[in-house]
C-alpha cells in the first residue's frame, strides 16, 4: 500500500487527492481491526499448552512481530518511503540484533553454565 | 528566521526535516527498549524454577489496554489522513479521541493496576522449610505434573508493622486463592479474570522467609523489570498525550492551520509516528508481562 502523495494547491486536484486519501483510510481501519483480531488470538493462544514454555513464547513472539510488523508497515508508512529511512533502520537493525545477540552469548557462557 | 525544509523536501535527502529526525530519534529509542528487553530476557532466562512468576497481572485489563493503545493508533492517522484532505473539524475529532485514550491508559496504569501490585504482599520461602508449608504450596501435586514449584505464598498482609518491627515473628496473610487452594489443578494455570485474596489467613514465621516484601521494584527481577518497562512506556505515552494537546489546542493547531495546513500535517505525522513506536513497544509488553 502506497502513501498519499502530497497535497496539491490546485482545487480540481484537491478533489481526486481527498478521494485518494479516503481510500487509505479504508485501509488503515483494516489494519486496526486485524491488530485487535490478532491481540485476542494472542491472548487465547497464551491459554493453550504448545508442549513446552518456550513453544509458547516462541508462538507469542511471532504474533507479536506479526503485529508490529503491520503497524510499522502501515500505520509508520514503512512499506513505502525513501531510501535514508532504510538506511537508518538497517543500522538500527544491525545494532539492536547485535544487542540481543550478546545477551544470548552470556547466557550460553560455557565457562559458568 | 525560516526553518527551511518543514514541508518541501530536501534535495538531497528526499525528505521534509522533521521526518529524518523522528526515524534518528526513533532508531535511539529501539536501543533504549533494546537494551532493556535484554535485559528482561536476561533475568528471565537466569530465573530458577519458581522464581519467574506467571499470571500475577490482570490479563483482561492488559487486554482492554492494549485495546485502547491500538484503538488510540487507528485516531491518530485518521486525525492525520483528515489534515491531509484539509478537513479541520475531523481532525479536532480524532486527535480528541487519540487523547482521551492515552489519558484512559495512564488512568488504568496508575489508579488500578499499580496500586494494586503495591498492596499485594509475596514471601518467598527458604529451601530448607518449602516441606513445612506445603499445604499452601501444593509443590508434591506440581512435581507429579511436570509443572515448576512454587516457591512464593502471597495474598493481603494483616499485619503490616512486620515488614519493619524485627519484634514481630510472623507474617500473617490472608492468602491468594493459588495458596489457599494449591492442589486444585484449576490453580495449575493462571486465571484469567483477577481473584482476589480469599479469606484463609496464613501465619508464616519470619525465620522460614528468604526474601518478603509488597509487590514493588524490589520485591523481585520480575517486578524490577516489569515497573522498569512499563514505567518509561508510560512516560512515553505521557509524553505523546501532551504534544497531542498541543497539537488540538487553538495555540498549536488552528493557527498553525491557517498558517500552513500542511506544516501540521506533517507536525501531527511525526508526532503519529512516535505514537505508533509507543504502541509498538506495548505489543511485546503486553505478552511479555502478562501472558507469558
Amino acid at each position: 500500500m502506497n502513501n498519499p502523495p502530497d497535497v496539491s494547491q490546485d482545487p480540481a486536484e484537491h478533489e481526486e487527492y481527498a478521494h485518494n486519501v479516503q481510500k487509505h483510510v479504508k485501509g488503515y481501519l483494516v489494519v486496526g481491526a486485524m491488530l485487535l483480531a490478532f491481540t485476542a488470538i494472542t491472548v487465547a493462544l497464551s491459554y493453550v499448552d504448545f508442549g513446552t514454555r518456550k513453544a509458547n513464547i516462541a508462538v507469542a513472539m511471532l504474533v507479536a512481530m506479526l503485529k508490529a510488523g503491520l503497524v510499522a508497515a502501515i500505520f509508520m508508512h514503512l512499506a513505502a518511503e525513501k531510501r535514508l529511512i532504510y538506511r537508518v533502520l538497517l543500522f538500527t537493525f544491525f545494532f539492536v540484533f547485535g544487542l540481543f545477540w550478546l545477551t544470548f552469548l552470556a547466557w550460553y557462557d560455557p565457562i559458568t553454565h | 528566521m525560516e526553518i527551511p525544509y518543514t514541508v518541501s523536501t530536501r534535495p538531497d535527502t528526499g525528505l521534509w526535516n522533521a521526518k529524518v529526525g523522528i526515524w534518528l530519534f526513533l532508531a535511539s529509542e529501539v536501543m533504549l527498549f533494546g537494551g532493556l528487553f535484554s535485559a528482561y530476557i536476561f533475568l528471565r532466562l537466569d530465573a530458577e524454577p519458581g522464581f519467574w512468576p506467571h499470571g500475577l497481572l490482570n490479563v483482561p485489563v492488559g487486554t482492554m489496554n492494549t485495546a485502547i493503545l491500538i484503538a488510540s493508533s487507528v485516531t491518530v492517522v485518521l486525525a492525520w489522513a483528515a489534515l491531509k484532505m484539509r478537513q479541520f473539524t475531523r481532525y479536532k475529532i480524532y486527535m480528541g479521541l487519540t487523547i482521551l485514550c492515552g489519558i484512559i491508559f495512564l488512568v488504568v496504569k496508575l489508579a488500578y493496576e499499580w496500586p494494586q501490585k503495591f498492596e499485594h504482599f509475596g514471601a518467598y520461602i527458604k529451601k530448607s522449610a518449602l516441606e513445612k508449608y506445603e499445604p499452601y504450596l501444593g509443590n508434591k501435586h506440581l512435581a507429579e505434573k511436570g509443572l515448576p514449584p512454587r516457591v512464593e505464598i502471597s495474598g493481603h498482609l494483616h499485619n503490616h508493622e512486620a515488614l519493619h518491627d524485627p519484634n514481630v515473628k510472623e507474617y500473617e496473610i490472608a492468602l491468594d486463592p493459588v495458596n489457599a487452594d494449591p492442589m486444585n489443578p484449576a490453580m495449575d494455570r493462571p486465571h484469567f479474570f483477577y481473584v482476589p485474596p480469599t479469606e484463609k489467613v496464613a501465619n508464616i514465621e519470619k525465620a522460614d522467609v528468604e526474601y518478603a516484601n509488597m509487590f514493588l521494584p524490589k520485591h523481585s527481577a520480575y517486578f524490577a523489570s516489569y515497573f522498569t518497562i512499563t514505567g518509561l512506556h508510560g512516560l512515553h505515552v505521557l509524553g505523546g498525550v501532551l504534544v497531542f494537546i498541543y497539537f488540538w489546542l487553538p495555540i498549536g493547531g488552528s493557527r498553525m492551520y491557517r498558517q500552513n495546513p500542511e506544516h501540521l500535517a506533517n507536525r501531527v505525522e511525526v508526532a503519529g509516528l512516535f505514537w505508533h513506536f509507543v504502541d509498538l513497544v506495548w505489543i511485546f509488553v503486553f505478552p511479555l508481562f502478562y501472558l507469558l
